[in-house]
């Protein structure tokens, strides 16, 4: 098997996610896209990393973990804060600034 | 070494039976978390597309990045995600109609062209050299490698993102914070509450839910003296769920009075 096949998995997996921002209405899903999308680019560099045969490539997947934990944890509660306000998960809802 | 190919070195066999098996099973389960109408059996789908990634991880020589996969995200992140999910309402389940007109069909147009430009550019790509493994560079093991470039290379985005994590940290603490209206009423207050109020109908409390000795659980209203159900027996939001249960069910059959005929 070529190792080049973990990148295709990961360009279709980046797809999926990309288009699950784009067509889910609720919120926590629009997340979980966003993080598959993350986890796609992680398997990127991994991959990329082994490639190349030096271990950058993992540090750079590492921080990205740590980032994208970071960027779930604000999310989400900004995620619980317009849920308290709105009683609504939906992002459609979020209008206020359209109106 | 053809052009054509990207030209990565070939792997193990096990390694493709593996890839092979799991890679149709991740990309299902990622194209299922889009598919699916509940966002509890996307949340599902999603720990399932991450416990994969990990192992792809191990496989693929980054043994640390797959166990920190699998802690922080099947750990920490997914248990957040299922934490929010029930404090949102597990059945928040999405509308899945458009709200804007088209949307949907330029989506996956939009992601077909997309990925297969992704596809086919990876097909057409050639790095000018063969793969080179991870061997050598995990031969000091693969945690003391990362470590190295961790705290020498790295050290400085280290830091700025150890300031990152505390600073999300505060920020979820400032923005999920609830701030009271107004005072919580103490016991005293509620028991004035309730016997100066305008009827004293509640005062002894309310009604416990159940028909006795057929079902007794929370979901099933009490019976008043006149046999309609009492609509303050059961708690508001198993009735906003509509998981109240309809206490005429449990109702003994007619009892026949009439005396039967001796023979």
């Amino acid at each position: 098997m070529n190792a080049a096949n973990y990148l295709y998995l990961s360009a279709l997996l980046f797809t999926i996610g990309a288009v699950g921002v784009v067509v889910r209405r609720n919120a926590i899903v629009v997340f979980m896209c966003v993080e598959l999308m993350l986890n796609a680019a992680n398997l990127s560099f991994v991959t990329f990393s082994r490639i190349n045969g030096d271990l950058n490539g993992q540090v750079i997947a590492f921080f990205t973990m740590v980032v994208a934990a970071c960027e779930v944890v604000v999310g989400l509660a900004i995620i619980v804060t317009i849920y308290r306000s709105r009683r609504s998960a939906s992002v459609d809802d979020a209008s206020l600034l359209k109106r | 070494m053809s052009d054509l190919a990207l030209q990565v070195g070939q792997t193990a066999a096990p390694e493709a039976t593996l890839f092979w098996i799991l890679a149709p099973l991740t990309f299902i389960a990622a194209l299922g978390m889009l598919l699916v109408k509940k966002a509890v059996h996307s949340a599902i789908l999603m720990a399932f597309v991450m416990v994969a990634l990990a192992i792809f991880y191990i496989a693929q020589g980054a043994p640390f990045l797959g166990i920190v996969q699998i802690v922080v995200y099947t750990g920490a992140v997914m248990m957040l995600f299922l934490f929010i999910l029930m404090l949102v309402g597990v059945d928040s389940s999405d509308s899945l109609t458009e709200t804007i007109r088209g949307l949907r069909p330029i989506a996956i147009t939009a992601a077909l062209g997309f990925g297969g430009l992704m596809v086919s550019l990876l097909a057409r790509a050639t790095l000018g050299r063969t793969a080179v493994g991870v061997e050598a560079a995990n031969a000091n093991g693969n945690v003391e490698g990362i470590a190295q470039l961790l705290f020498s290379t790295f050290v400085w985005p280290f830091e700025v993102v150890s300031a990152l994590l505390i600073t999300a940290a505060l920020g979820a603490m400032v923005l999920a914070h609830h701030h009271r209206i107004q005072e919580r009423p103490t016991q005293r207050q509620l028991s004035i509450e309730r016997f100066r109020g305008e009827s004293l109908a509640s005062a002894a409390g309310l009604p416990a839910p159940g028909v006795f000795a057929r079902h007794n659980a929370v979901d099933v209203p009490a019976l008043l003296p006149d046999g309609t159900a009492s609509a303050a027996s059961v708690n508001a939001s198993l009735k906003a769920r509509g998981d109240v249960l309809d206490p005429s069910q449990f109702e003994l059959g007619t009892i026949d009075t009439r005396v039967e005929e001796e023979k």
